[in-house]
């Protein structure tokens, strides 16, 4: 509890520098992107239609983030993401065909909530493992939706066993005035960041082009995802009822102690979780495109809770996490070649570290350093082209990786997966 | 207390006597029993409230099982639901949740289709050495989790989550670039087909294929390892109390890597089925998917004890087998699908329950007695 509430900085001085540390990690992040952008003629790294793919992307594996997190931290794994955004998805392409788009994220979050409350039932009243809660959730909600579109979808035009009918309108799209050309009452303002990104100077133009990629054809339900993360964050840490909740993940039996009534708060948690995590399904069938198709999840519920991991069980680590993932799945889709590019961008920035642990004298981060970086000049020199089917699993292999070398910094909800009953501590 | 055990109260709660170990067994069976009728009523309430009358529903299930080719076909079903169920299982109990079955069964298809292909062997043992191979692909795809888990801390259920996901680009990657067979045109996406000394014969022609009693067997050789072999009491008390267990000498680390190794092993039996006795080669459409999961809910059901799994993978082989005449009656077939799942949720909800239960009685009556005792 203690450690939780002295990680997050009181004082002034210390706020401001994490700000302005974090602010010159990206700078120099985009600035070596753009070195390896302008070395390898990979326009395509940091092009606004990149990262504008990159954020479509992101967003359903950043609400499956947030659903793991919302869970863990009132002390409940939430194996069942998978299929609590499988419920999204259907509950949300049934809504949006029958009444618009807006009616459907709102089914698609009552649908996750539902498969939220089931696990909440089985877990919390019933005490059950809560892993195998979860995993009965995923095969529950994919067979479960497959009937009901049996039911509903079969004999509707386009619509069958594993696919709903196309919606017929969609969640409007915007461009910013001035930043991205968009339109102010039917004059169109300049479009000041693509122009900049047509000039395509040294960092000027790879920070015009991923500012243009976030402020055009931005769907507002991307908005609200991203919104999403500093709200978790106030509630979670900056509340008296988020005090509450992550002390039910933390140390439950105190929390009772002082009053705290656990299980409605793991109950909350938990519909939280699922209307998330439903959320990102509906984003799947909604935004991303328009209509349901079976296994449209494609197994984001894992990498959303592959993120939560290694983002710390923090909101601004899930974000950043799911941010990666949503990049190279973006980039992929954009301009598949440009992915050899980023082994030089690796090799670059192991180049930039290893002079930082020179000058920290810190001998076994050099070494490491250097075999990476060795590692990604050599896979930047010899391969052409790397295998979609090897690139697929990247997120999985890098969180086992993250899990294996940096656990010992990871810091989960202490007392996620223990079962609780009120009244056990005696 | 002529049998020697110890005396008093607490003797009688450490060796329960032959009369209650069957009243127990006797409640398990009961309450399994009463878990699968509520999730036939939540079922039925399901099915009405979709419009379905769940009376036809039901009475066309039953009436499937009538027929001997029938049976056949819940053998042929549960056959690779056993040793999904048994691989769980054996993690089980140690305490470790293997849900990389998936991704286990899935390599070692791949694999031991495409070492098959390449071997002459005489018959029985060139299948033998495709179920070899196919066991040590398994294990080998396992021992990653295992390690991660001993000398990493990782925990297996999350590496096993992301080693299913790595597997499938690996068999893709690996399928796609080396074992794809496309001498007949490309017409069938699969490896080489086995020779016909690889392919394990049927029992009953077209029906069930002898993996079924491979199936069986190795059912048989858990229950005697697990529950008659000092190697099995070890791993049991390791996985039940890894401390206690340490004090007496059982190395959990190494404990957990056998375990893992084993149930990657009989994982890796899993599509062996399909790969030795129906498709003779692996095929991403020709290969059967979702096996790891349905082993889980099928080890659960069976509370991962070697009849109970069998008892459980014959239960959903036999509602798998009902599907097309539930097609026929109009009932969306995915209700099975459903069901099992509500059923393996009930089971194991009664299960905790009736656990607590006789939890609070026995310390119920160990106090009773403690306080008789003390007014003597």
């Amino acid at each position: 509890m203690t450690t939780t509430i002295d990680a997050t900085p009181t004082s002034t001085p210390r706020r401001m520098s994490k700000a302005r540390r974090l602010a010159l990690m990206g700078l120099t992040i985009v600035a070596v992107m753009s070195a390896t952008r302008l070395w390898t003629g990979y326009d395509n790294l940091t092009s606004s239609g990149t990262i504008g793919a990159a954020l479509r992307l992101t967003v359903p594996i950043l609400l499956a983030g947030l659903a793991g997190l919302w869970a863990e931290r009132v002390g409940i794994l939430n194996i069942g993401i998978e299929g609590m955004m499988i419920l999204g998805t259907w509950f949300g392409a049934f809504g949006a065909w029958k009444w618009g788009p807006w009616v459907g994220l709102a089914l698609a979050v009552l649908g996750g909530m539902l498969g939220g409350l089931i696990h909440a039932i089985a877990t919390i009243r019933f005490s059950i493992d809560q892993v195998i809660s979860g995993v009965v959730m995923n095969l529950f909600a994919f067979f479960g939706v497959r009937y009901l579109s049996e039911l509903l979808f079969v004999g509707q035009p386009q619509g069958g066993i594993s696919q709903s009918p196309p919606q017929s309108s969609a969640i409007p799209r915007i461009d910013v005035p001035f930043l991205a050309g968009g339109p102010i009452g039917g004059w169109t303002s300049p479009d000041i960041l693509g122009w900049f990104e047509e000039r395509r100077w040294f960092l000027i133009g790879d920070l015009a082009g991923i500012l243009k990629g976030l402020t055009s054809n931005l769907s507002l339900a991307s908005l609200i995802a991203v919104l999403l993360v500093p709200l978790s964050a106030w509630v979670l840490w900056r509340t008296t009822f988020g005090l509450r909740l992550r002390s039910s993940g933390e140390a439950p039996e105190a929390a009772e102690s002082l009053g705290v009534n656990v299980i409605r708060v793991r109950y909350i948690g938990l519909l939280i979780s699922g209307g998330l995590a439903g959320l990102g399904g509906g984003f799947l069938s909604i935004v991303s495109s328009s209509y349901y198709r079976q296994g449209q999840t494609a197994g984001r519920g894992f990498i959303g809770l592959a993120t939560m991991i290694f983002g710390n069980w923090r909101p601004s680590g899930v974000l950043g996490g799911a941010a990666v993932f949503g990049y190279s799945e973006g980039l992929k889709l954009v301009a598949g070649g440009s992915i050899t590019g980023l082994f030089l961008f690796i090799a670059l920035v192991s180049l930039l570290m290893l002079i930082v642990a020179v000058q920290a004298r810190a001998q076994r981060r050099a070494v490491t350093t250097v075999i990476i970086g060795a590692l990604a000049v050599l896979a930047f020199a010899t391969v052409n082209e790397v295998p979609e089917s090897l690139t697929q699993s990247l997120p999985y292999v890098v969180t086992l990786v993250v899990l294996a070398t940096a656990s010992q910094r990871l810091r989960p909800p202490a007392k996620a997966g223990a079962p609780y009953r009120p009244g056990g501590a005696h | 207390m002529s049998d020697g055990r110890p005396s008093g109260p607490l003797g009688k709660i450490l060796t329960p006597s032959r009369a209650s170990a069957m009243r127990s067994s006797g409640t398990t069976i009961a309450s399994s029993l009463a878990a699968i009728a509520i999730a036939l009523t939540i079922c039925a309430v399901l099915l009405a409230a979709t419009g379905k009358n769940p009376i036809d529903a039901y009475s066309t299930i039953l009436e499937t099982g009538a027929s001997g080719n029938k049976l056949l076909e819940m053998m042929r079903r549960a056959t690779p639901l056993i040793f999904s169920a048994t691989a769980v299982a054996v993690g089980f109990k140690m305490n470790i949740f293997n849900i990389g079955v998936e991704g286990q069964y899935l390599f070692a298809a791949l694999i031991a289709a495409e070492v098959g292909s390449h071997l002459s062997l005489p018959g029985v043992l060139h299948v033998a050495v495709i179920l070899l191979v196919a066991m040590i692909a398994g294990a080998a795809w396992a021992s990653i989790a295992a390690v991660l888990k001993v000398s990493k801390n990782v925990h297996e259920v999350i590496s096993t989550i992301m080693l299913n996901y790595i597997a499938l680009s690996v068999i893709q990657w690996l399928f796609e670039n080396f074992f794809r067979d496309d001498s007949d045109g490309g017409l069938n996406v699969k490896t080489t087909l086995l020779p016909d000394s690889g392919k394990m014969p049927d029992i009953v022609s077209g029906r069930l294929n002898a993996m079924f009693i491979v199936a069986l067997v190795t059912v048989a050789i858990f229950w005697v390892v697990v529950y008659r072999s000092r190697f099995g009491f070890r791993l049991r008390a390791s996985g039940f109390n890894a401390t206690a267990a340490a004090t007496a000498g059982i190395d959990a680390r190494r404990m957990t890597v056998i375990a893992m190794l084993l149930s990657g092993a009989v994982a890796g039996l899993v599509a062996m089925q399909s790969v030795t006795g129906e498709a003779f080669a692996y095929g991403p459409n020709a290969t059967p998917i979702q096996f790891g999961f349905a082993g889980i809910t099928v080890a659960l059901l069976g509370r991962n004890h070697p009849a109970g799994i069998v008892v459980a993978a014959l239960l959903f082989g036999f509602l798998d087998s009902t599907s097309a005449e539930l097609q026929l009656a109009a009932v969306p077939n995915s209700i099975v699908k459903v069901m099992q799942a509500i059923i393996v949720l009930t089971v194991v909800i009664i299960n905790e329950a009736t656990i607590r239960r006789m939890n609070i009685k026995t310390a119920e009556r160990a106090r009773a007695e403690l306080a008789a005792g003390g007014a003597q």
